[in-house]
């Protein structure tokens, strides 16, 4: 029982870190009918140029406090996004409007396929560290309900909370200010939306920069655990089946679906990968998701647009 | 001048329907493949064979196949190197377990493996489409890059997960040496190149062609589309399960799933982009532009002497095939094979304009 919540427990930690990589695809799903496949690569720029801004910045101002340094960090990598959010609109997608889906799909791989190349280019392509002050040590808990005691990782309980605290934020920006409501309009409906005076460059701008910020996170938490290196850029690519599972368009659905992808991974793993021989973390969520999509193509939570012959 | 097709009149139907209708076009082929079987096999150097015309063959080939699915059928793929892989291990297997198999007949039972593979993975996209459908093969991709692996009955059991094939032959001729290496992808790659090139012009194609432009008004003059969609599946894993035997046999000769991996799906992606869809002479364009640029851009430093190191040169490479994906779905979607068309059809008034 004890090892089963445990698996549990970091099926569900690991689930909140997809979800938060999910979020990035469903902001710009939402807002502008993209589906961004750069994500990922948005994710391994972010953290890395996180990882190296923290490790120079000390160096050219030429002070030793890691909090400091951090912060920097973090709002020049931040800055960096936004520019890059802007960049993507103007060089790239204010130029594709109105065309396929499919095409979209096609330039945001073109797109990812730059960023990989030019993030390695600009900061190096070793493996770095980012270090935040995660701790690292694990938790004991619950030690009299169980023999032995649940072992939890402290540093996924953080990170947890963050991606949980971070998808709450944009959850209230997305209701409550008067830019989030622009951008829901946006997302209803483009041209209804631009007649009433919203600006649509501006809000894909601001929708890119978003998702660049989430993925700046999700950059800093996966990279502090695992080091930040091109393999980043590759669980990207298991946030695909979460979207997927939980619907295009549906922020709750991001979650719950990371959730349940989350938990299902490490669950089948323990329970039923000894029956396939192991390994099968990589393609479960694909499955589950392909499996999903015969049965209601249109996820969890999402909105039915699929048309069919 | 030289390409006027002024006088050449067609008086039957079997010459105003065939492939090349313009004359000089004919002859243009015609010596294009006297270089290719014959000049080249006496020049060639054993480099040029081994790092760029035996990749260059096989990778168009795949690119090929995968273009009848994407640009003739406009069903997105992200798993074409599944199915390469899937028709790889499968002739392996046949290969193995089969004594005196011959290599043709292994070549063409693995790619009828990566058929069936193909339209079990195709049949999600009669309910779905566009990117639900690319993210269904990418669970093809996955979920063979991990049988592959840990399967161990599909490798025969290789302790090292790595399997190797020698001794090829065809009717008792080896295929050891990189021309015949050549030789054969050369004929193989022809022989394809005709029928789907043919297969395109045929109700079948037409179909495909119909889908991908609008599937309701398909369907509504009577297309059934899961005949069209299932046959373009099955048709393009054909094509690219035999381009996956080859990679494997004749390229490789020792691999492992690793060569089979998503990287290679969306290298061939940008194979069948850059040089057009829904065009077969695009895949040769792409092929050849995806094969050849990263070589040259490891040969420029060397000629200006500025130190470059690999892994700068593969960024390089990574940035400039991001950015030139994107400057060809802006500025010309329809690829190098359109601008080789654009310059046929300007050649055609040259030098007057009109």
């Amino acid at each position: 029982m004890g090892f089963f919540l445990e698996t549990l427990f970091g099926g569900l930690m690991a689930g909140m870190l997809y979800s938060l990589i999910a979020l990035g695809f469903v902001l710009i799903y939402k807002a502008s009918g993209v589906f961004n496949f750069a994500q990922g690569a948005m994710v391994l720029f972010a953290a890395l140029a996180m990882a190296r801004f923290a490790e120079w910045i000390p160096k050219w101002l030429g002070f030793d406090n890691l909090i400091v340094a951090n912060l920097l960090a973090f709002c020049v990598a931040m800055a960096l996004m936004v520019v890059l959010a802007w960049v993507i609109e103007r060089l790239c997608l204010s130029r594709l409007v109105n065309q396929e889906g499919i095409t979209l799909l096609m330039a945001t791989l073109g797109i990812s396929y730059f960023l990989d190349g030019l993030g390695q280019t600009l900061f190096g392509n070793d493996i770095y560290s980012i270090n935040v002050g995660m701790p690292k040590e694990p938790a004991m808990i619950l030690e009299g309900m169980f023999e032995g005691g649940l072992l939890i990782s402290k540093e996924d309980l953080v990170a947890a909370l963050i991606a949980a605290g971070l998808v709450l934020a944009l959850a209230l920006f997305f209701q409550k200010t008067t830019t989030g409501r622009a951008l829901r309009a946006v997302a209803d409906d483009h041209q209804a939306a631009q007649s009433i005076g919203i600006p649509l460059n501006r809000i894909w701008v601001i929708v890119w920069s978003v998702a660049g910020f989430a993925a700046l996170v999700a950059g800093i938490i996966w990279g502090s655990k695992l080091g930040v290196q091109f393999s980043l850029s590759l669980v990207a690519l298991k946030a695909l089946p979460v979207v997927i599972l939980g619907g295009l368009t549906s922020v709750p659905g991001a979650i719950l679906g990371g959730l349940i992808i989350g938990v299902g991974e490490k669950l089948s793993e323990i329970y039923l990968g000894s029956f396939f021989g192991g390994g099968i973390e990589i393609w479960f969520a694909y499955v589950l998701a392909l499996g999903f999509l015969l049965v209601r193509p249109q996820g969890l939570f999402g909105e039915k647009i699929i048309d069919r012959v | 001048m030289l390409y006027r097709e002024n006088g050449q009149f067609k008086t039957s139907y079997a010459a105003d329907q065939q492939i090349f209708p313009i004359a000089q076009d004919r002859i243009a082929i015609g010596l294009l493949l006297l270089v290719a079987f014959v000049v080249m096999p006496m020049a060639g150097s054993e480099y040029l064979f081994r790092a760029v015309l035996i990749p260059f063959l096989i990778l168009a080939l795949a690119a090929l196949g995968l273009n009848i699915l994407v640009g003739y059928c406009g069903q997105i793929s992200l798993g074409t190197g599944a199915f390469m892989a899937v028709g790889a291990y499968a002739a392996y297997n046949f290969m193995v377990r089969i004594d005196g198999m011959p290599l043709i007949a292994a070549m063409l039972l693995g790619g009828l493996t990566a058929t069936v593979v193909g339209v079990l993975f195709g049949v999600p996209s009669l309910r779905i489409k566009g990117l639900y459908l690319a993210v269904a093969t990418l669970a093809a991709q996955f979920f063979t890059d991990w049988a592959f692996l840990r399967i161990s009955w599909f490798t025969n059991n290789s302790t090292s997960g790595s399997v190797s094939v020698a001794g090829l032959n065809v009717f008792g001729v080896p295929i050891e040496s990189p021309v015949a290496k050549y030789l054969f992808c050369l004929t193989v790659v022809c022989v394809f190149a005709l029928a789907a090139k043919n297969l395109t012009r045929t109700a079948t194609g037409r179909q495909w062609m119909a889908i991908r432009d609008m599937d309701v008004a398909a369907a509504v003059i009577g297309i059934r589309p899961v005949y069209a969609k299932l046959t373009a599946f099955a048709v393009s894993s054909f094509i690219v399960g035999v381009a996956g035997v080859l990679w494997a046999f004749v390229h490789l000769g020792a691999w492992e799933p690793a060569a089979f991996s998503i990287d290679r799906s969306f290298q061939l992606l940008f194979m069948v982009i850059i040089g057009g869809l829904g065009s077969i002479m695009g895949a040769f364009f792409g092929a050849a532009f995806i094969v050849v640029l990263p070589i040259i851009l490891d040969q420029v430093p060397h000629w200006f002497d500025i130190p470059l190191s690999t892994a700068t040169t593969s960024h390089l490479v990574h940035m400039i095939f991001g950015a030139l994906i994107v400057f060809f779905l802006i500025v010309e979607p329809h690829g190098l094979a359109k601008l080789w068309s654009i310059g046929k059809q300007k050649l055609r008034l040259w030098p007057f304009p009109h």
